[in-house]
C-alpha cells in the first residue's frame, strides 16, 4: 500500500565507506562533543542521542518495513519506567526510607506495590528496559500482523495504544506518579547524577550503545532478514506467494524496533532526571516517527540526524520563539514528508537527478 | 435499575458525541484513505466558530442555530483548501497524509492559541438546553446530551440522503469503489474528491459546536477527540456509515459500563484490548465493501 522512495542502489565503494563514516561518528560523538561542549550542553546532547537510539529501530520498522509506528511512546515510556522505578527504590533505600518519595505523599502509605517490589533488584530492572517492550510489542504485533491489520488501521491502533497507557499513568497517581510521573531522580546504580562527572559517565554510555545499535542494525539492513523486510514493505503479497510469513518478519522488525525505544527511554531516564506520561502519549509518541522523517526514514543516518536536529532545534527555537516554532515545526513536517518523502537524506539524490534530467527511476512516490 | 438506565443513557450520549466527531471521518479515512489528523482542529475551528458568533449575536439559541451551518461552512472551506493544497498530491502515499496533516494540526493549534489565547474559552447553552429531562423513575438525561444525540442523527440522516439519494451521492461512491472507472466514465474524480472532503471537514465543524455544549474550548480539545473517533471508524469498517453508528453507541456504552464499575483510566485500556480482539475477528472491521482485491 505504501510506496515509499526507495533506497538508492549502494555504489560499489559502499562498503569500505560505511566503516568510515560509522569511525567518524564514533570519534565526533566520543572524542571532539565531550572536549568540545559544557556540562550543561552536553548533557543536552545526551537527551536528543536518546531520541536517535528510537530513530534506529523507527528507520527498521517504518523506513525498511513500511510499518508506520506510531506507538513508540509506549514502549519509550515502558524503558523509562521500569528503568525511574528501580532508581527510584534505591534513591528511597539510600536514605533509609522503604517507599519512593512520590508514594509517602499520595499513596496509601504502608507498602510497596507488589509489581514494585522486583524492581528493586538491578538486573531485573535493565532487563526490563527491553523485555518488557519487546513483550508488549510481540503481543500486539503477534494479533494485528497475523489477521493481516495494516497500514492505517496498525498506524492507529499503535496511537491509541499510547494514548491508553498515557491516561493509565496519569490514573494510578499512588503507584505511578500520576501527571508528575517519576521525577527527582538523583541515583543512577549508585553514582549521583548532581555530579557533573556523573553525568559525562551517563553521556558516555548513551553514545557508545546508540553507536552499537547504529552498527547492529547496519547489519541487520545488509542481512538476508534486511532484504526479505523491504521485499514485505514492498509487497507483501509476493513475498507470500514465495513461500515466507510476513507476518513474522514484520513482527520481528516491530519487536526489535520496541526494544531498541524501551532502551532509549530507560537511558533517557539518568540524563533528564524524569519520565513522565506527557513524554510518552500520542504527541510524543508522533514526535519520534517525525524526527527520522525529516531527516530520511530509509537511511539510518538520516533518521539518526533528523531525530537529534529536531530535538534540538525544538528545545532552542521552541525556548526563544515558541510560537514561531511551532509554526516552523508544523511546516517542516508539511514539506519534508509532503514534498521531499526520502527525508532531508535524500536531497541530495533528489537535487542531483533534477540537474540531469534523468528520469527519477527509483523514485515511485 | 436505575444506575443501570443511567449509565446506558451516559453511553449513549457519549456515543452520539463519538458518532458526530467520527461521522466526517467516515468519508475522508473511511472512503478516501486520507488519515487527516486536523479534523480535530476542523472539529476546533466549529467549536471557536461557535465562541465568536455568541459575541456577535445576542441569544443563546439563536447563536448556536447559525454557528451550525457557519461552522459546517468554515470548517468545510478549510477542508477543501487543505485538499487542494496539499491531500491531492499524497493520495498514493496515504500513511504519509498522517505527518503532513499532523504538521498542519500543529499550526492550526497555534493560530487559534495566536487570536483566541491558550487559555480555554466558554460559551453559554441556551436555557433550553441546559437543565435535566427526567426519564421516570429517577433516570435523568441532560438535555444538551439529548439535542447532540438528535443531531448525530440527523447528521446520519442527511449524509445517507445525500450519498445515497443524489447525483453527487453517486459520484462520490463511484470515486470511492473504482477510481479508474469513475474517471473513464467521465466523472471529475479531483472534483468529487474536494466535494468529499468539503463534506467531511464540514460534519467535523458541526461536531464541533455540538462539543460547546459537553466541554470547554480551547487550542488542544482536538487532540482529545481524534484517536477516539479515528477507531470508532476503523472498528466500523471502511466507509461505512451503518458500522460507525453502531460502534460509535456501542464503543459508547462500553466506556460508560466500565467507567461505571472501575476508572476512567482502566476503563479506556480495556476498551483498546476489546477492539484488538475485535479485529482479531473481524479485520476489516464490523462491515466491509466486498472486493476481490489481495490486499
Amino acid at each position: 500500500m505504501t510506496t515509499i522512495t526507495e533506497t538508492p542502489p549502494a555504489p560499489p565503494t559502499a562498503r569500505l565507506r560505511v566503516p568510515g563514516a560509522f569511525v567518524l561518528a564514533a570519534v565526533l560523538l566520543l572524542g571532539v562533543a565531550p572536549l568540545a561542549l559544557s556540562d550543561f550542553r552536553l548533557s543536552l546532547l545526551a537527551k536528543y542521542l536518546c531520541y536517535a537510539i528510537v530513530a534506529v529501530g523507527v528507520s527498521l520498522a517504518w523506513g525498511r518495513g513500511g510499518l508506520m509506528v506510531l506507538g513508540q511512546g509506549v514502549f519509550f515510556g515502558l524503558g523509562g519506567y521500569a528503568m525511574a522505578m528501580h532508581l527510584k527504590l534505591t534513591d528511597a533505600a539510600a536514605t533509609g526510607e522503604t517507599l519512593p518519595d512520590f508514594m509517602q505523599l499520595y499513596g496509601t502509605g504502608d507498602a510497596l506495590p507488589w509489581w514494585w517490589e522486583p524492581f528493586a533488584d538491578p538486573a531485573f530492572a535493565l532487563a526490563m528496559t527491553v523485555l518488557l517492550p519487546m513483550a508488549v510489542a510481540a503481543v500486539l504485533g503477534f494479533f494485528v500482523f497475523r489477521r493481516r491489520v495494516k497500514g492505517a488501521y496498525f498506524a492507529i491502533l499503535s496511537q491509541a495504544l499510547a494514548a491508553a497507557l498515557s491516561i493509565w499513568l496519569i490514573g494510578q497517581q499512588a503507584t505511578t506518579g500520576g501527571t508528575n510521573g517519576l521525577t527527582d531522580i538523583q541515583g543512577f546504580f549508585g553514582y549521583s547524577l548532581d555530579d557533573p562527572v556523573n553525568q559525562r559517565m551517563v553521556y558516555f554510555v548513551i553514545a557508545a550503545v546508540l553507536l552499537l545499535l547504529m552498527a547492529g542494525a547496519r547489519q541487520l539492513f545488509v542481512s538476508r532478514y534486511g532484504e526479505l523486510l523491504v521485499a514485505v514493505r514492498d509487497s507483501e503479497e509476493r513475498v507470500r506467494f514465495l513461500g515466507y510469513d510476513p507476518a513474522n518478519v514484520k513482527l520481528v522488525a516491530y519487536v526489535v524496533a520496541a526494544g531498541t525505544a524501551g532502551l532509549a527511554g530507560a537511558l533517557f531516564v539518568p540524563a533528564v532526571g524524569i519520565i513522565s506520561p506527557a513524554l510518552i502519549g500520542i504527541v510524543p509518541s508522533i514526535g519520534f516517527v517525525i524526527g527520522a522523517a525529516v531527516g530520511g526514514r530509509a537511511s539510518l543516518v538520516g533518521a539518526v540526524l533528523g531525530a537529534v536536529a529536531v530535538a534540538w532545534a525544538q528545545s532552542t527555537l521552541s525556548d526563544a520563539f515558541p510560537a514561531a516554532w511551532t509554526y516552523l515545526q508544523g511546516l517542516l513536517f508539511v514539506l519534508a514528508v509532503g514534498f521531499l518523502p526520502g527525508g532531508l537524506a535524500s536531497l541530495g539524490v533528489v537535487l542531483w537527478r533534477r540537474r540531469t534530467r534523468t528520469p527519477a527511476t527509483g523514485e515511485t512516490a | 435499575m436505575t444506575v443501570i438506565l443511567n449509565q446506558s443513557f451516559t453511553g449513549i450520549s457519549i456515543g452520539a458525541v463519538l458518532l458526530l466527531i467520527a461521522l466526517g471521518l467516515t468519508l475522508t479515512f473511511g472512503q478516501m484513505g486520507v488519515i487527516n489528523m486536523a479534523h480535530g482542529e476542523f472539529i476546533m475551528t466549529g467549536a471557536y466558530t461557535t465562541y465568536v458568533l455568541q459575541r456577535s449575536i445576542s441569544g443563546a439559541g439563536v447563536s448556536l442555530l447559525v454557528a451550525l451551518p457557519v461552522a459546517f461552512l468554515v470548517a468545510g472551506a478549510m477542508g477543501a483548501l487543505l485538499e487542494w493544497l496539499l491531500i491531492r498530491r499524497l493520495y498514493t502515499r496515504p500513511l504519509d497524509t498522517l505527518l503532513v496533516t499532523w504538521g498542519v494540526s500543529l499550526m492550526l493549534q497555534q493560530l487559534a492559541r495566536d487570536v483566541f489565547g491558550a487559555p480555554n474559552v466558554q460559551t453559554h447553552a441556551p436555557d433550553v438546553l441546559t437543565g435535566n429531562i427526567s426519564m421516570g423513575g429517577g433516570v435523568t438525561f441532560a438535555s444538551s446530551r439529548l439535542f447532540i444525540l438528535g443531531l448525530a442523527l440527523l447528521s446520519v440522516l442527511a449524509l445517507t440522503v445525500v450519498l445515497r439519494l443524489t447525483p453527487l451521492g453517486r459520484r462520490i461512491r463511484a470515486v470511492v469503489q473504482n477510481r479508474d472507472l469513475a474517471e473513464v466514465s467521465g466523472i471529475a474524480t479531483g472534483r468529487v474528491d474536494r466535494v468529499t472532503f468539503f463534506i467531511g471537514s464540514g460534519l467535523a465543524g458541526v461536531a464541533g459546536v455540538a462539543l460547546t455544549l459537553v466541554g470547554p474550548i480551547g487550542p488542544t480539545m482536538g487532540t482529545n477527540y481524534i484517536v477516539d473517533a479515528f477507531l470508532v471508524v476503523v472498528v466500523g469498517g471502511i466507509g461505512q456509515l451503518k458500522g460507525s453508528v453502531l460502534t460509535a453507541f456501542a464503543l459508547g456504552v462500553l466506556q460508560s459500563v466500565l467507567e461505571y464499575s472501575t476508572t476512567l483510566s482502566v476503563a479506556k485500556v480495556i476498551v483498546l484490548v476489546a477492539i484488538v480482539a475485535f479485529l482479531q475477528w473481524r479485520p476489516q472491521g464490523l462491515y466491509t465493501l466486498r472486493t476481490r482485491s489481495l490486499a
